[in-house]
């Protein structure tokens, strides 16, 4: 399956702003994290199709993962 | 008495006078100082159904027992005023470095009272008071304004001043200090105008003594590493600035684009956080004593300026359409130099686009200019001709989006809150926050309790934005721990590294009167229902806690937040319920004693 990953602010340096990932099906964003050396405590918001998403919740072909380190409000 | 100075300037501008009175250290405890105090001093002398112009209205410019203190972003003070805006109790809240000044030249409150009969400015050295003709500078932008006075000025001198729409009345105008941090909201701006008064300019030399410096010292360091180990003021905010909000807010589909048409905007990364750290900024600022340094200082083509923060971002592009950053930077300078609130002023011309776009104005309306959503330039020029009433367009729009979209007769296209224009979240999607904005004493406003915080970062801990348990209780806390912030003169944005425990220790170390987290928030909740009972006096009612049509009714057309409603009439009756209010949202006799508020 297909899903593409959206990064932003410190977490793009080394890795780019967005990235399409070919993953086996079944996969979860645990998973993407791993692949892409962010840390869970790097994660601060973490949104699967621009909903709250879950570490363990299983991706589905076609989604969008963003993730966000700690920042700021206004 | 520690943290205050004790005196409050009372200054007269119909027969520039002036005297000093005690301050009533009682009265300053009850209501903390700021917002607090300014709210209770206008609620003993001002009529609450008085027109905001009326030389009888006061504008008291009020600082905190904190500011001008070591405590971490302390040095905000507050203008508090009849708004003309709103016709609610206006508080604006500013940074930079005036409100320390001004503790530093002895005094906790300034209450400018009456009308000078021609333009002037009040110089202030520790405890000479004088008066000089403003003549020279009416009409010029704050940038100008502040030059100029600097020249006749002591050294290290700070300058308040309102801009060009102060003097026109625009409702929509800003107090300035520090050339281009702002008393933003409510059109404060315009009641100082209204007096005549250009500007003050002060200079102190002494510090407020704190009561105990050692337990200070130690409640200020902690904090301090609390802020810097933080992940959004330690490193989020400083890095990126407030701007860091768009790709959130827009990835979440809750960011309002094209008047609150939509709410996902295609264009956001080029207006990003991220794109401003790049390409635009040239330097973070600070306000006094503040380890965060949020602040931006950009340039875009020939401009630079302080600036611009996410609302403003915000106002100046996805709510207009517009897509270039050079063009949210230029309208941003420019409303700072006109002396506009940048949420409302963008917000108006994105009133006007839709205005515009539905054939309501008309092509011969538009001096030559254009007036299409995602007109960059032209958006920066109706700011520049807003501040100056320069048309009869531009007048409409300086009068803000609601009194605008009225004059065409259509008030639903303004997206106001008791017609304070609404900032950069859409309340649809983030439940919480919407009930804050329907029940916000000064109208549309997200810092009247940011629950952006818990609903979209996280902090203190995660809320379901879409769901509305728990959320009144939620905005009640949020609004009387904010209401404490902003009395005691520290800034908001501390609040995402600090907790109610921390600021009853410093005030405590400050002030030397024990304070607990719950008396804190006491002291928020009898300042929230002041300001409720000030607003029912002034005939502001209930029925104005509510949200615009377009936002009650259409629901989010797409994107992530697609089919979403506010959930308002469900939360509302308990929100009312956890503030001890009637089913009508009337403040209970019992709950005004309990608190000690007069009713
Ligand atoms: S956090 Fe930002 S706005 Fe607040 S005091 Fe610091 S620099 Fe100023």
């Amino acid at each position: 399956m297909q899903i593409k990953v959206r990064l932003f602010a410190t977490l793009r340096e080394g890795r780019g702003k967005e990235l399409i990932m070919d993953l086996e099906p079944g996969l979860n964003p645990q998973l993407v994290i791993d692949l892409l050396k962010i840390k869970r405590d790097e994660v601060a918001i973490l949104l699967v199709n621009g909903m709250d998403g879950k570490f363990d919740q299983q991706l589905i072909d076609g989604d969008t993962v963003s993730i966000f380190p700690p920042v700021g409000g206004g | 008495m520690h943290g205050y100075r004790g005196k409050i300037l009372r200054i007269n501008l119909s027969d520039k006078t002036w005297k000093l009175e005690k301050l009533d250290h009682t009265e300053a405890l009850k209501y903390i100082g700021g917002r607090g105090f300014g709210s209770k001093i206008m609620f003993d002398e001002v009529d609450p159904n008085i027109d905001a112009f009326d030389p009888a209205n006061k504008v008291i410019i009020a600082t905190g027992p904190m500011t001008g203190t070591p405590t971490p972003a302390g040095g905000r003070y507050m203008v508090v005023t009849k708004s003309p805006l709103t016709g609610t109790i206006a508080s604006s809240n500013s940074g930079g470095y005036w409100g320390a000044e001004m503790k530093f030249a002895g005094y906790d409150m300034i209450i400018l009272e009456g009308k000078s009969e021609k333009p002037v400015s009040i110089f202030i050295e520790d405890d000479k008071i004088e008066f000089r003709d403003a003549g020279h500078l009416w009409g010029k932008t704050t940038i100008e304004t502040t030059n100029e006075l600097m020249k006749e000025a002591p050294e290290k001198a700070k300058v308040l001043c309102i801009g060009p729409a102060g003097e026109n009345l625009s409702k929509i105008a800003a107090v300035m200090n520090d050339l281009n941090r702002a008393a933003g909201r409510s059109g404060v701006g315009a009641v100082v105008g209204s007096k005549n008064l250009k500007a003050i300019v002060i200079k102190g030399s002494s510090k407020p003594t704190v009561a105990d410096p050692d337990a200070l010292k130690d409640v200020v360091k902690r904090g301090r590493a609390q802020i810097k180990e933080n992940g959004v003021t330690g490193a989020g905010l400083p890095t990126y600035g407030t701007n860091v909000l768009v790709n959130i807010i827009n990835e979440q589909g809750v960011f309002p684009t094209r008047n609150f048409q939509e709410t996902y905007f295609d264009k956001a990364e080029e207006v990003s956080g991220e794109t401003m750290s790049e390409q635009f900024l040239l330097k973070r600022e600070s306000c006094f004593a503040c380890p965060i340094a949020c602040g931006r200082y950009t340039k875009a083509d020939d401009i630079e300026t302080g600036g611009p923060e996410y609302e403003s971002v915000w106002a100046f592009s996805a709510a207009c359409g517009v897509s270039d950053m050079k063009s949210a930077i230029k309208a941003n300078f420019w409303a700072n130099e006109m002396g506009l609130d940048t949420i409302s002023a963008g917000v108006t011309v994105a009133t006007a686009m839709e205005l515009y776009e539905k054939g309501i104005i008309k092509d011969d309306e538009l001096d030559g200019l254009g007036l299409k959503f995602g007109d960059g330039d032209s958006m920066v020029e109706w700011v520049k001709k807003l501040g100056r009433r320069d048309g009869e367009l531009a007048s409409k729009m300086a009068e803000g989006s609601y009194r605008l979209a009225d004059a065409y007769g259509h008030p639903d296209l303004s997206m106001t809150v008791k017609k304070q224009e609404l900032p950069a979240y859409d309340p649809r999607g983030i439940k919480g926050q919407g009930l804050q904005y329907a029940t916000s004493n000064r109208g549309g406003c997200h810092v009247r309790g940011y629950l952006i915080s818990p609903e979209i970062l996280g902090l203190p801990e995660k809320l379901d934005r879409l769901e509305i348990k728990g959320k009144p209780g939620w905005v009640k806390i949020f609004q009387d721990l904010t209401a404490f912030i902003d009395s005691c003169g520290m800034c908001l944005f501390t609040s995402f590294a600090l907790n109610a425990d921390d600021y009853a220790e410093m005030f405590s170390a400050v002030t030397g009167e024990k304070h607990t987290a719950e008396d804190i928030l006491k002291a928020g909740d009898r300042i929230w229902n002041l300001e409720r009972i000030w607003n029912l006096k002034a005939g502001i009612d209930p029925s104005q806690d509510k949200l615009p049509k377009r936002l009650m009714e259409e629901p989010i057309p797409s994107g992530p937040s697609k089919g979403h409603l506010p959930r308002l009439p469900e939360m509302l009756p308990l929100y009312y319920q956890e503030r001890g209010w009637d089913e009508n949202g009337i403040p209970t006799p019992e709950k005004l004693k309990e608190l000690g508020v007069p009713s």
